[in-house]
């Protein structure tokens, strides 16, 4: 792991989904075993100049995920290295059984991708918002689960995906991210980032994706106030990075879990799961609190489901204060 | 169905494409391709056959529309507002914060919506369980199931039909919205389908295929399919995605979001369309 982090809060002016693209077309131009599949949404990712450049290996399987995600399967038993997208809740929920069983459960790789996470589907609504892929995908033996906050970490993963065996979902936001990390951050799967860390932490914040920009913002303001708190980026939701967990749990005394997903089945029931075996402590959870998703504006959205700086800073005081 | 009035469909159609623009552009964009090919056959259905209620959308005995193509959301408010369930102008929230009017039709927001929809083939299966279900309580309530020629990859769209031809749902009447384009371009090009109409018609649905745009051929077509008895009908329509709206007329654009002056330019086209039906 080699990060740099920025963390100015600004948009990257580099739309998130070309760090997929430029990554398929690496790996595509070298190695013939790679093929991609999408679901009538190439337009969407950006990868229309690949199907162009690659269209025996970029495959259009058209509106119809479930069969995609089979096809995907078949593929990988003849040797091929798949990465198969459509929008999250498509390649989540509209083939779950078929990933499940033909893929997993048959010891194949595919490595499933899922743009538009959580509330940034936003303009489509809430027929579209995935709040719980993540949470399925967990829910699978053996899986690895990302939930990408920005272009180069998206473009370090990628790559490690490339030599992940087994099933593997990557949760991201197509374009308009904040930048977090500088170009060139390595990051390793499994292993979570600490992005803020000291010997006063009274609190640490666990979070990903759209939620780490928010929680940095959270420690600024209060440090501000004269509380510190780590902050860890735990883009991996498995294999989790338990050791990291525990060690914030038993040097800070409370956790805050922060994520743009159903708090039922992602990070925080994760992390609530890791803690309860052997070092519990107060949690509180930031993320949508079970409903389902809407239409509007995405600052709209991170507003009416409680996604910002300012509800970070709510749980961290709450949790401070529960810990006896 | 009530008699034929070619100008008065025509004029209704107008409407509903204008109405349909005024609603996505107070958005300032959206899914406008897939929803202005549909004026011509909502135009038909509401002008002229179906049974409905605008003050009270849930009555029993209405006919059904299941928009399965749910993108195509704005052309079914625009509809719904000009049949009464609403003024018009509350349509003019769409995508905003807290709207009933979302991109995708929901049955729990909008009045008129029957069946949520969005993830595209589900409409097609919860149609025909709603035909069923018309059928076992005794009405003689019509199911309108609105698909989409690129939704016609999910396989789901293929068991509804399954479904439906076995169970003998005379009650539904599919319309097949093929307009040749999906999101990433030409179905041809995603993936090709061959013969569509050939296809529907094998799985047992008695078939027909005219032009979308033309309201004596869309009726005319779905008079003889609701004089069809013993099983589901469905009526290919030969449409034009982006009908109508100058800036995605010749492109087929699944999503446009045009400039202000674009906008004025296709909101003035569809206002003097909807003149040139009234002085027809
Ligand atoms: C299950 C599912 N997969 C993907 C999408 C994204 N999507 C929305 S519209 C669309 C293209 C639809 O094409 P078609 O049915 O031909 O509609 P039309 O061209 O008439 O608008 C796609 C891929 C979706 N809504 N649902």
């Amino acid at each position: 792991m080699n990060i740099k982090l920025i963390a100015k809060h600004e948009k990257d002016a580099r739309a998130s989904r070309d760090a997929i693209v430029t990554t398929l077309e690496e790996l595509m131009d070298a190695d013939p075993s790679v093929c991609y599949v999408d679901c009538d949404l190439m337009g969407c990712l950006n990868t229309k100049g690949l199907w162009k450049k690659h269209p025996d290996r970029a495959i259009q399987a058209g509106i119809a995920e479930a069969n995609a995600a089979g096809v995907c399967a078949g593929l990988a038993a003849t040797g091929k290295n798949v990465f198969f997208h459509s929008f999250g809740t498509f390649s989540s929920r509209r083939c779950y059984d078929q990933i499940y069983m033909s893929a997993a459960y048959a010891g194949l790789t595919v490595h499933v991708l899922g743009s538009d996470a959580g509330v940034t589907a936003a303009f489509n609504g809430g027929t579209h918002m995935p709040l719980e892929d993540a949470g399925m995908y967990l829910s699978i033996p053996q899986t690895t689960v990302i939930d990408a906050c920005d272009y180069d970490q998206l473009y370090s993963v990628m790559h490690s995906l490339a030599h992940t065996q087994g099933v593997s979902y990557t949760r991201f936001v197509r374009k308009d991210v904040i930048q977090v990390y500088a170009p060139g951050s390595q990051f390793e799967i499994g292993k979570g980032v600490v992005l803020h860390e000291s010997g006063e932490d009274a609190c640490a914040v666990i979070c990903s994706g759209i939620m780490v920009d928010e929680a940095l913002k959270a420690y600024e303001s209060l440090q501000a106030q004269g509380i510190t708190i780590r902050v860890i980026d735990m883009f991996t939701w498995k294999p989790l990075d338990e050791a990291l967990v525990r060690k914030a749990a038993a040097e800070t005394g409370c956790v805050v879990t922060a994520e743009n997903h159903n708090v039922t089945c992602g990070l925080g029931a994760a992390v609530a799961s890791c803690l309860a075996k052997d070092h519990p402590v107060p949690q509180e959870f930031v993320g949508v609190q079970d409903r389902f998703g809407q239409v509007g504006p995405q600052s709209f959205l991170m507003d009416e489901y409680g996604l910002r700086a300012a509800d970070i800073e709510a749980a961290v005081k709450r949790a401070i204060a529960r810990k006896s | 169905m009530k008699d034929l009035n070619v100008k008065q469909l025509n004029i209704l159609a107008a409407q509903i494409r204008l109405e349909t623009l005024k609603v996505i552009h107070s958005r300032g964009f959206g899914h406008v391709g897939g929803s202005v090919d549909l004026a011509e056959m909502l135009a038909v259905l509401y002008g002229a056959a179906m049974r409905f209620d605008p003050k009270d959308p849930r009555w029993p005995d209405r006919d059904w529309l299941v928009l399965s193509k749910g993108h195509a959301g704005p052309a079914a408010y625009a509809t719904f507002g000009l049949m009464g369930y609403y003024p018009l102008e509350q349509a003019y929230t769409l995508n905003h914060p807290h709207t009933r009017f979302p991109s995708h039709t929901d049955r729990l927001l909008t009045p008129g919506v029957d069946l949520t929809t969005g993830s595209l083939g589900q409409g097609a299966s919860s149609a025909m369980g709603a035909a069923l279900g018309n059928k076992l309580d005794g009405r003689d309530s019509r199911v309108y199931l609105v698909v989409g020629d690129g939704e016609a990859d999910e396989g789901q769209v293929w068991e509804a039909f399954h479904f439906a031809a076995a169970h003998k749902l005379d009650n539904v009447v599919v319309f097949l919205d093929m307009n040749g384009y999906q999101l990433d371009g030409p179905t041809a090009e995603i993936l090709d389908h061959g013969d569509l109409p050939g296809k529907v018609a094998a799985f047992g649905l008695y078939t027909q295929q005219v032009d979308g745009h033309d309201v004596a051929a869309i009726y005319h077509a779905l008079e003889a399919a609701l004089a069809h008895k013993g099983s589901p009908s469905c009526i290919v329509l030969n449409t034009c995605k982006g009908k109508g709206a100058t800036f995605a007329e010749s492109s087929h654009a699944h999503s446009s979001q045009p400039n202000e002056e674009q906008w004025a330019e296709a909101l003035q086209a569809a206002e003097q369309a909807l003149e040139a039906a009234r002085q027809a």
